[in-house]
């Protein structure tokens, strides 16, 4: 028999759907919320019609008393406000026998994708009570339904439902109140097993990837940042924009993104520790640039929040398909870092460190986020404090005649002139160059600068963070980024206590750390290789970078789809038998 | 190490040891001479000034200074001298280069720099063709010149920096002749002293690949009325004259766009509270 995960026994998972401005993301917002203020861990994810405002929208909101960093397989409760274009969500609704589906409009049929798999099915008539109570909002309802259903504290509920309300004055937080209670009545006559006690309130955070990779990036250092907003990766940068302004940094606005890179590299120049954030086509546009980066050794950042591609593809869906750009879009010999944060409160982490890196290796980093983690809201653990000690190396007395930008020292990172510092002139060039930024196109500069480039970053201690690794079995899974979750989720099912599964997540995709997975695969008979990307490129690169033993397996495909739990499970399962 | 010195500093003290890539004749020689004839006159030390270039004959310049700078890609350095002028207020920054590096493949940075307005000064070596890439033709070549990627001229009509630079927004419009140092440097030194983005296009032949543009030591003459504060007036001025006459051509008075550093009343560690559920 299948040992049930600790996840799966405890965590819930709600739909609310919607058409336009029925206001379900709020609706899902404030129950994530109010989730959280009990002690639940949660995530909400958000999917939208092609409209650009106001089409249909589903909110997906799972809560465990255990960390959630997937949604959960099935639907338990679904809330739908009307059934406008519910066939839109076909792949997205996970619908069974058991899911409790309420609907707000009385007499109107549920879809086939809904009403085929028999779900319990009951009707709340919100038309007549928003009217019998005037004032009361059918979303807020809605939400006093689901959060009653559910036995979340109804005070909580309302707290955070007049918290948004107050600038709308008394009239409003009354009404918010008082549909709510509506909500709560209705939910009384309902049968449905409310979430298992939490741990109470423990402090936790709740955060959406993009924000968190802005943050990260904040305490790694960076104050100065231009960008060119591109879905999904523009929350980065209007979280940042009024923080940076408070915390005496500046976010700049550019004309694209070929702007956008070459002013952090003006800024970097300048003394400052910037970043940029976009996605797949904006990377595109800024590689040229990125190679000016490398060969003139300046630090920077660029998240790419990556999305479905080629071209404009799918933005608003997730995929790990820019690995191969990232990794190898530069020309020439470039060496660089490219680094992927594998959970929400990851991404906090990964954007510091990665700030860290390119500080102290003088170097353009690029952190590969995706849109999964972007634009998903989650209850997590509060973030550690981290103190990454190196930062940028500055030549603070540089003596004019002797001053050398680029000289060749052992670890390969040479002292930085900031403008400013007498004595430091230098011109910080893409041609290739002498030590002292003469340009140069001998063979021994070049050779020269090629090694000092690739060694900094070769030569630098990664320490223990290159990598994620859990379990100890002799099959090991290798992955990375948002896969990771469905991956652990996955293991926690059919290998609860990790002693048939072993699973790596690499946290630095380049430079290449083939030693270090060797290390990690240490007893390992067979491995398997899981990513979102219809050319394996993850599959790819490990090939050719770590020796990937020749009889690796393979589980690959493309998104939009995410990977679910049950997905991988199956995949696993049949791959260990 | 002290930055104070008793005697001021002279147009040598601005330039770098290194010898100059340049054709002999090359109008850049001498429109490098003015720009550290500049310098000296602004008062500010080699290494508070930035000389920001992208990729052409022109783009050298950088180097030929002994002030800080950055030798970037082709066409964008405008966008990487407003990072550092806005990351490092206190900095004199200037952006220099070619027709081709920033009318045609720098040609959107152009139009936002103008209308952005930051406190650079961007000086364009206009010599109408591509001189490092070996005489192909650029957004200011006349039709008719024939070349070997063009045969029998491009046909196509130049491109009127100025006049764009004015509708968009550009705080200082100046032309100047590299064959005429002294007034150069003045023209440049008004251009580092006026607020705002300022635009000094230096008619600066290729005696290499437009060995026929040594005439323009000729035809170039001073603008026959005054500078002015309007910009259609000074518009109008430009598109009727011949491409020739120099001095200031427009004078505005937009303020300078450089959003305010706040001093840093909150740190990471301030935003916490935002993520309480
Ligand atoms: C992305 C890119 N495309 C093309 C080139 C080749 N290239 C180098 S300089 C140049 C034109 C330079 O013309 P201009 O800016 O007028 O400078 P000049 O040499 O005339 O001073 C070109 C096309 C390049 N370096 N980079
Ligand atoms: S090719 Fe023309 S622009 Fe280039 S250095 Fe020679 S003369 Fe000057
Ligand atoms: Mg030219």
């Amino acid at each position: 028999m299948k040992e049930i995960s600790e996840f799966q026994r405890k965590a819930c998972t709600i739909a609310m759907l919607g058409s336009g401005g029925a206001g379900v993301m709020t609706a899902a917002e404030i129950l994530l919320r109010a989730a959280g203020r009990a002690g639940y861990y949660g995530l909400m994810t958000k999917s939208f019609g092609p409209q650009i405002r106001g089409g249909e929208a589903a909110a997906f909101v799972t809560l465990s008393t255990a960390p959630v960093d997937i949604q959960g397989d099935q639907v338990d409760l679904l809330f739908a406000m009307d059934w406008q274009n519910t066939e839109r969500f076909a792949g997205e609704l996970h619908i069974s026998s058991d899911t409790l589906v309420i609907s707000g409009l009385p007499g109107a049929e549920p879809p086939a994708i809904v009403a085929g798999h028999q779900p319990t099915l009951v009707e709340v008539n919100l038309k007549a009570m928003t009217r019998s109570h005037k004032g009361t909002r059918p979303n807020m309802v809605a939400l006093g339904v689901v959060a009653g259903a559910l036995g979340l504290a109804q005070e909580t509920v309302n707290d955070l439902v007049n918290e948004r309300l107050t600038a709308k004055g008394e009239d409003a937080m009354a009404h918010g109140t008082a549909a709510i209670e509506l909500g709560y009545g209705e939910a009384e006559d309902l049968d449905f097993d409310p979430l298992p006690a939490s741990d109470g309130d423990t402090p936790r955070w709740i955060i959406s990837g993009n924000q968190a990779a802005g943050y990260g990036a904040m305490r790694g250092g960076v104050r100065f940042a231009a960008a060119y907003p591109i879905t999904p990766a523009t929350e980065i940068l209007e979280w940042l924009a009024p923080r940076l302004q408070k915390a005496g940094g500046l976010l700049v606005q550019a004309e694209d993104e070929l702007a956008s890179i070459n002013m952090i590299i003006g800024g970097a120049f300048g003394g400052a520790a910037v970043l940029t954030a976009t996605s797949g086509p904006g990377l595109a546009l800024m590689s040229e640039s990125i190679g000016l980066a490398v060969a003139a050794e300046i630090p920077l950042l660029v998240i790419d929040v990556m999305r479905g591609g080629p071209s404009t593809g799918i933005p608003t869906k997730s995929e790990q398909s820019d690995l191969n750009i990232a990794v190898y879009g530069l020309h020439g010999d470039a060496p660089h870092v490219v680094t992927a944060p594998n959970s929400i409160p990851d991404c906090l982490f990964t954007a510091q460190w990665s700030t860290h890196l390119a500080e102290s290796m003088q170097v353009p980093v690029i952190m590969l986020s995706d849109q999964s983690f972007g634009q998903a809201l989650g209850i997590v653990d509060r973030p550690a404090e981290l103190a990454f000690a190196t930062r940028r190396q500055v030549a603070t007395t540089p003596a004019a005649a002797d001053y050398q930008r680029y000289a060749a020292t052992l670890s390969g990172v040479s002292p930085m002139a900031i403008p400013g510092t007498p004595g430091g002139q230098y011109i910080a060039d893409g041609l290739e160059h002498t030590e002292t930024g003469t340009p140069s196109s001998g063979v021994a500069d070049h050779n020269k600068q090629l090694e000092k480039r690739l060694t900094k970053v070769v030569d630098f201690d990664y320490g223990n963070h290159w990598a994620e690794i859990e379990g100890s079995g002799p099959a090991a899974i290798i992955t990375w980024g948002s896969t990771t979750g469905p991956v652990r989720q996955a293991m926690q099912r059919i290998d609860p206590h990790g002693e048939r599964l072993r699973l790596i997540s690499l946290r630095l995709i380049s430079p290449a750390q083939p030693d270090r997975l060797a290390k990690a695969l240490a007893g390992c008979g067979r491995i398997m290789v899981i990513e979102q990307s219809q050319m394996a490129q993850f599959f790819g690169h490990l090939k050719a970078q770590f020796d990937l033993p020749i009889h690796a397996d393979l589980y690959a495909r493309p998104g939009p789809q995410p990977f679910r739990a049950d997905e991988i499970a199956a995949k696993l399962e049949d791959w260990l038998s | 190490m002290s930055t104070e010195t008793a005697c001021p500093l002279t147009a040598r003290d601005y330039k770098s040891e290194l010898k100059p890539v340049w054709c002999p004749g090359c109008g850049d020689f001498s429109v490098l001479m003015a720009i550290t004839k500049a310098l000296a006159e602004t008062g500010r030390r080699p290494e508070e000034i930035a000389v920001i270039s992208g990729i052409g004959c022109s783009s050298r310049l950088p180097a030929y200074t002994n002030c800080y700078g950055f030798h970037g890609v082709h066409g964008r350095a405008l966008p990487l001298a407003a990072g550092l002028k806005l990351s490092r207020p206190d900095l004199l920054v200037i952006a220099a280069g070619g027709d081709g590096d920033g009318y045609s493949i720098g040609g959107n940075h152009f139009l936002h720099a103008c209308r952005r307005n930051v406190d650079l000064t961007y000086i364009v070596m206009d010599n109408q063709v591509y001189g490092m890439t070996k005489g192909q033709p650029s957004p200011t070549t006349p039709p008719e010149w024939d070349s070997a990627l063009a045969p029998g001229g491009t046909g196509l009509r130049p491109f009127h920096p100025l006049v764009i630079a004015l509708a968009a927004g550009a705080n200082f419009v100046a032309r100047s002749f590299s064959g005429d140092p002294a007034n150069t440097a003045q023209l440049v030194l008004e251009a580092i002293r006026h607020p705002g983005f300022s635009l000094i296009e230096i008619l600066s032949p290729c005696v290499t690949f437009r060995p026929e543009d040594r005439n323009w030591a000729k035809r170039v003459h001073p603008a026959a009325v005054d500078e002015t504060q309007d910009r259609a007036r000074a518009a109008r001025r430009v598109l009727t004259d011949d491409g020739f006459n120099t001095g200031i051509l427009f004078r505005g008075d937009r303020p300078p766009y450089q959003p305010p550093y706040n001093p840093a009343e909150a740190g990471p560690v301030d935003f916490e509270v935002e993520f309480r559920p």
